[in-house]
């Protein structure tokens, strides 16, 4: 399988703060990585340096072949890759219509398409022409996600999807997820629910203090209890 | 109805009554009222919603902070005055006079914006001001163009002159109204347009540029070309505003088109009618002209009427020079009860 993104070396500072220490990543194209870790590990900073929301100071990032660290952002997004940040990233004063069509930068949205998202998140078509700031968390969650996928795209860095969401809500983020993965998009999630993770991830990598400290196969971690100890400090049974 | 809002109908009761009791006493001033002062602040009034509004496309659409918006409303004014001086009292005159003004206003905010929006919006803020400064001291100093200190009178096309008059229908049309229509049909004109701009795709990336200019580049747009872009328009829109200011007064100084206190009379329309609705530009600078113009009369006949019956201290409280103390008591007021503004409050509570 090739390497749809690839980061080498990638260092990130914000301020004075040296927060990525060299990350070496790869993402294989049509797969599903996740990047697991403590808070704090550097997993934001390096979706937000992949995006060009913060600069890398050094190494190289490859999306598709080509280098993208020292594009600006709106060309990176422009180049397929599509982000969904942790914040609930709604344009709150804008309609839901009205945050769909944005994303849908090359025009009308596909019909067809909209009523494959209606299916995962009915909200969005019954608040569809309400002022997307009047939406619950998880609604809001439910809009980010959907304005991620309302055009086809060829990598979608997710951070942390389901964090204080109800369980209902995760049920049809996962399910959206497996939906866009069949697909054949390629999907970089960060992830702290450790039962998501291993239920839609294909490969992990974990990071530590701004590093890479372990690439495998999602499988292998699920399996291997201690590693996820030492490497998550936390247990499975605690992540659930 | 709808069509001519371009889909963004006031969406409050109150506030559409407001707004068709604003446009019909504005369409019908030169028939309502008799005297010069009453037609100078419906003027007045109709140029100040389309330069609020210009300002408006800015502050509460882009989230862009600029001090040069007289600057520009300057240039507008200046374009018309020197063209209608130096050309003479011609249409073509004005015609000049606004093809240059318009485009120079547009090219001076691109330029600005392309040296300042890519910083932090408060240095932006500071170099508007700098430059809008530098102008007005400009506009001052080549006095064998623009009058200096004095201003340009100059007189208009026959029909806009005050000695002007035609029957039509049996109705005593002067040279006065038809200026006056001129202003209203094309400060209406004005604000339809830049209620369609930002109600179109490009609007909507404007709100969404200020709600979280991040969030917008990572769906992929450039931020700082469409705060290049509302800079130009906002300032073309202001110019177009000046020059109507300047054809209603057939004159122009810097007291009338540059002055900083303009700059803040827009600030506070916008603040007062409510940053973001466009509407709010109708309101604001309706209750705030009006203010300018009959608050100290209005507290002159206070005073007297307290004093006649006697009271204590509210003659001195309601003295006629304490009136611009009481114009900041009420913006303090509106801005503490109102904080989204007027159309804000009345949208909030349908």
């Amino acid at each position: 399988m090739s390497e749809l993104l690839t980061l080498s070396a990638v260092e990130t500072h914000i301020g004075r703060y040296h927060i990525l220490h060299g990350v070496d990543l790869a993402v294989p194209e049509g797969a599903t990585t996740m990047l697991l870790g403590r808070n704090g590990a550097g997993k934001t900073t390096a979706l937000r340096t992949i995006m060009g929301l913060w600069r890398a100071s050094a190494g190289e990032i490859r999306f598709g072949g080509s280098r993208i660290e020292a594009r600006p952002t709106p060309d990176i997004a422009r180049a397929g890759i599509g982000y969904v940040p942790e914040t609930m990233a709604v344009f709150s004063d804008l309609t839901v219509k009205e945050n769909l069509v944005l994303a849908a930068r090359e025009g009308a949205m596909d019909e067809s398409r909209l009523g494959w998202i209606f299916g995962f998140f009915p909200p969005l078509k019954t608040f569809w022409l309400s002022r997307a700031g009047t939406l619950s968390g998880g609604q809001k969650q439910m809009l980010s996600f959907a304005r991620a996928i309302i055009e086809p795209r060829r990598l979608l860095l997710i951070d942390e999807p389901t964090k204080g969401l109800a369980p209902a809500i995760i049920g049809a983020l996962i399910d959206c997820l497996a939906e866009v993965k069949r697909r054949g998009a390629t999907i970089l999630l960060v992830e702290q629910n450790f039962r998501v993770a291993q239920e839609i991830g294909d490969s992990v990598s974990v990071m530590d203090d701004g590093r890479i400290v372990h690439t495998s196969a999602m499988a292998e971690l699920a399996r291997d209890g201690a590693l996820q100890h030492r490497l998550l400090g936390l247990s499975l049974g605690a992540h659930q | 109805m709808i069509m001519p809002l371009s889909g963004d109908p006031p969406r409050s009761r109150c506030l559409s009554i407001a707004l068709v009791i604003i446009v019909l006493v504005l369409a019908l001033a030169p028939f309502l009222f008799g005297g010069a002062k009453p037609l100078n602040v419906t003027a007045k009034i109709c140029i100040f919603i389309a330069l609020a509004a210009s300002y408006d496309l800015l502050l509460g659409y882009t989230g862009v902070v600029s001090f040069a918006h007289t600057m520009f409303y300057g240039i507008g004014s200046y374009g018309i005055a020197i063209a209608m001086y130096g050309l003479g009292p011609r249409w073509g005159a004005a015609a000049v006079g606004l093809t240059v003004a318009l485009p120079l206003a547009a090219a001076l905010a691109l330029v600005i914006g392309l040296f300042s929006l890519r910083v932090q919006t408060i240095f932006f803020a500071m170099i508007t001001l700098a430059v809008a400064s530098a102008f007005a001291v400009l506009a001052s100093q080549l006095s064998w163009l623009t009058g200096g200190e004095d201003g340009r009178s100059f007189s208009v096309p026959e029909v806009l002159r005050p000695g002007f008059r035609v029957d039509v229908l049996g109705l005593n049309i002067t040279g006065r109204m038809l200026t006056y229509y001129l202003v209203f049909a094309c400060c209406a004109a004005l604000f339809l347009l830049l209620l369609r701009i930002v109600n179109s795709p490009f609007g909507r990336v404007l709100q969404a540029i200020r709600e979280n200019p991040f969030r917008a580049e990572a769906l992929g747009f450039r931020t700082v070309i469409h705060r290049i872009l509302a800079n130009c328009i906002a300032a073309a829109a202001a110019a177009a505003a000046g020059a109507l200011n300047a054809l209603w007064l057939r004159y122009t100084g810097p007291d009338t088109s540059l002055s900083f206190s303009i700059m803040l009379d827009i600030l506070l329309i916008v603040v007062i009618g409510g940053m973001g609705t466009m509407y709010g530009a109708i309101v604001g600078a309706t209750l705030y002209v009006l203010a300018q113009n009959y608050l100290q009369a209005l507290m002159g006949w206070v005073s007297t009427a307290a004093g006649e019956a006697g009271l204590p201290l509210v003659p001195s409280l309601f003295h006629p020079d304490r009136w611009l103390l009481w114009l900041g008591i009420l913006f303090i007021a509106s801005v503490y009860f109102f904080p989204a503004g007027i159309v804000g409050k009345l949208r909030g509570s349908r």
